[in-house]
């Protein structure tokens, strides 16, 4: 805080600090925005995320409607293939196809269903019948289908399936830092207010953790054990405690010795009591702040193990297991990669800044 | 001082222990093992290989007799590279590591460093005002999008570049795993030196040489040496978990480093393997941590004093 903003007048610091704050309330917006459309989206782009169309595979990133004529003849050479007919005429009128389909063994009308399960097509209306059944005319409806973020290697909506990776990655970054801030605010609470050999042997304990190579461990753990949503979460809240019992603990040794502690005690209430009542209560400020910037940290750890091979198995995604794929097909498709990198790194970038935001907001010497 | 470090190397031998111990266990406990092949091997010869290797004894003994050879500075032979020592491995994956993450930490520090001067030096200037979004973006850059990102960039498109592998160490084949693993590095070390120096440079000593007229080279100087504790603090896990290797540079990279030996063993059982990747990682990241801690020790005359 030299230079210009120490030098100048509260009102001048008031404004840097609200110029700050408004940076911090737009990452929570943001926030807010991919959460909310994680949540909500899936149902409204009109994919199932694990819809695969097989014949709009690897499709770029796009406004125009799906299947368009480079695809359409593909997919329906492949149907006829799949229905064992050849394809005799086909004429296309707005959304609808004419198609004459012929076989020498007479078509058969239950293959028709292969058209609309392909997710193309409507269902399909014969027309006419030729040749004793030898031929058969038929209308069928071509669906207009959206990829706004194209599809990936199987043909799935990709926008799909980032907003429904988002979820399991939200919701991993935050209950995993939950489970860490829990374990972290009683260990070091506990550790700061018992004081004494106590508190030194508990510190002790989290120098050799923080000594041990956690990363490894948790890679060991994953490749050993089927790696599940469940031990990726007890495996990652093991690793990132640390950082908070330090804090809560350099709090709580200031704190212990203050006036209502004392008379807390002098009442008779015990320790449990005045932990949980005034201790971690008046924690909450840097609490709050390592937990927001807990966050990133333990969904970057979970994309790094997903893109690993070890954290969420299919068919669950995530949006490392998504960055996986995307840098295994760079080549072809490198739409694959940037849209879950954009949501990944768009959460991470306003994590971080809300974080900022909120340790600048909690500390009265900053600027 | 010696003092001061025979305590710290007394004080680290639990922590490795705890580091055996529960590498090794955990190993054990998990299903599968390192002969598990695709193609199943016949029952006696599995049988023979596992006495050769010592598995077929209870796990106590295997631990006493494993703990016994460490003691002599033997961490066994590996089982997924036949006629192998894990010692020799680890020689040949910690060259390429340590040139990797040596460069990496050169690169960031330096870089860092000099950008989080330049930041707190003129508070609410350019460089701050970049350093304020930059770090957070670099800090949000995982090392799995930026490595196939510069790939494209610089292998596929512009072909300045090798997409990856080795060669020995030739520095072109260098360069963008250098770039991965120092970006995020940058970031959070200007951060750190920007906060620590700016809160120095507001204290009563550097208030007073700066009244006394002392020219504004030399209060930095002299500000400085306190506010890099911090972050020479911050640098020894850094330079431990650089130098180590980072798994997925090494595997997107395609280098043979201690990263590479270590997942791979992983992933074929290859305890001994697994161990002495895990049991150097853990050696490095304890003695680093004391170099720091020494480092500190130097900069700051009080810490010398409560050591």
């Amino acid at each position: 805080m030299s230079g210009a903003v120490a030098t100048a007048g509260p009102a001048r610091r008031t404004l840097a600090r609200l110029a700050r704050m408004r940076t911090a309330l737009a990452a929570l917006t943001v926030l807010m925005l991919i959460a909310l459309a994680c949540l909500a989206g899936p149902a409204l782009t009109g994919h199932d995320p694990d819809r695969a169309y097989p014949d709009l595979r690897q499709l770029p990133a796009g406004l125009a409607a799906q299947p368009d004529a480079s695809h359409l003849g593909p997919a329906l050479e492949r149907l006829a293939f799949r229905m064992r007919v050849h394809l005799d005429a086909t004429a296309r009128e707005g959304d609808t196809l004419r198609l004459t389909l012929a076989s020498d063994a007479g078509v058969d009308r239950r293959s028709l269903v292969y058209l609309p399960r392909s997710g193309l097509f409507g269902q399909p209306a014969v027309q006419e019948e030729r040749d004793g059944g030898r031929s058969l005319v038929v209308t069928v409806q071509v669906r207009r289908l959206h990829f706004l973020f194209g599809t990936d290697v199987q043909g799935r909506d990709l926008l799909t399936r980032c907003l429904a990776a988002g979820r399991i990655s939200l919701a991993i970054g935050l209950a995993a830092s939950l489970v860490a801030l829990l374990i972290g605010v009683a260990y070091g609470a506990t550790a700061g207010f018992l004081g004494g050999a106590i508190d030194a042997t508990m510190m002790r304990c989290v120098d050799v953790l923080y000594a041990l190579p956690f990363v490894f461990f948790v890679i060991l753990l994953l490749v050993f054990f089927r790696p599940s949503l469940t031990l990726m979460l007890v495996a990652i809240a093991a690793v990132e405690w640390l950082d908070m019992a330090r804090v809560v603990r350099a709090q709580t040794l200031s704190l212990r010795e203050r006036d209502f502690v004392r008379a807390a005690r002098a009442l008779g209430v015990r320790a449990p009591g005045i932990i949980a009542r005034h201790i971690v209560p008046n924690t909450l400020g840097p609490v709050a702040v390592t937990a927001t910037l807990l966050v990133p940290q333990v969904i970057l750890l979970e994309s790094f193990l997903s893109f690993l091979g070890l954290g969420v198995q299919e068919p669950q995604t995530s949006w490392g297991v998504l960055v996986a794929d995307g840098a295994r097909s760079i080549e072809a498709a490198p739409h694959m990669l940037a849209a879950p990198a954009f949501f990944l790194i768009a959460t991470l970038v306003a994590l971080n800044v809300f974080g900022d935001g909120v340790a600048d907001a909690l500390d009265p010497q900053a600027g | 001082m010696i003092r001061f470090i025979l305590r710290r190397i007394a004080q680290s031998i639990p922590t490795l222990l705890a580091v055996v111990t529960v590498s090794f266990f955990l190993m054990r406990l998990a299903p599968g093992g390192p002969f598990d092949l695709e193609r199943p091997l016949a029952p006696a010869a599995l049988e023979n290989l596992r006495r050769v290797y010592g598995l077929d004894r209870p796990l106590l003994a295997q631990f006493g007799s494993y703990l016994a050879a460490l003691a002599r500075g033997d961490l066994g032979p590996s089982f997924s590279f036949r006629d192998r020592s894990v010692l020799d491995l680890i020689a040949r994956g910690l060259p390429v590591s340590g040139v990797l993450g040596g460069l990496a930490l050169l690169v960031a520090t330096s870089l860092g460093v000099g950008l989080g001067i330049a930041a707190a030096l003129r508070r609410g200037g350019a460089v701050d005002r970049l350093l304020g979004i930059g770090a957070a973006l670099t800090l949000s850059l995982p090392s799995f999008v930026v490595a196939p990102l510069l790939q494209i960039a610089f292998g596929l498109s512009l072909r300045w570049l090798p997409l990856s592998g080795w060669a020995d160490g030739a520095p072109s084949h260098l360069v963008l795993p250098v770039i991965t693993l120092a970006l995020p590095q940058v970031g959070a070390l200007a951060r750190l030196t920007r906060t620590s120096l700016a809160e120095v440079l507001r204290t009563q000593p550097v208030r007073t040489m700066r009244s006394l007229g002392l020219p504004p080279l030399r209060v930095t100087r002299h500000a400085l040496r306190g506010a890099l504790l911090p972050v020479v603090a911050y640098l020894g896990p850094l330079a431990a978990s650089l130098l180590t290797g980072s798994v997925v540079v090494e595997t997107i990279f395609g280098l043979p480093g201690i990263g590479r030996y270590f997942v791979e063993g992983a992933l074929n059982r290859d305890y001994t393997l697994v161990m002495g990747t895990v049991l150097l990682v853990a050696g490095l990241v304890i003695a680093l941590n004391l170099a720091a801690d020494l480092a500190c020790a130097w900069l700051d005359p009080r810490l010398r004093v409560a050591a």
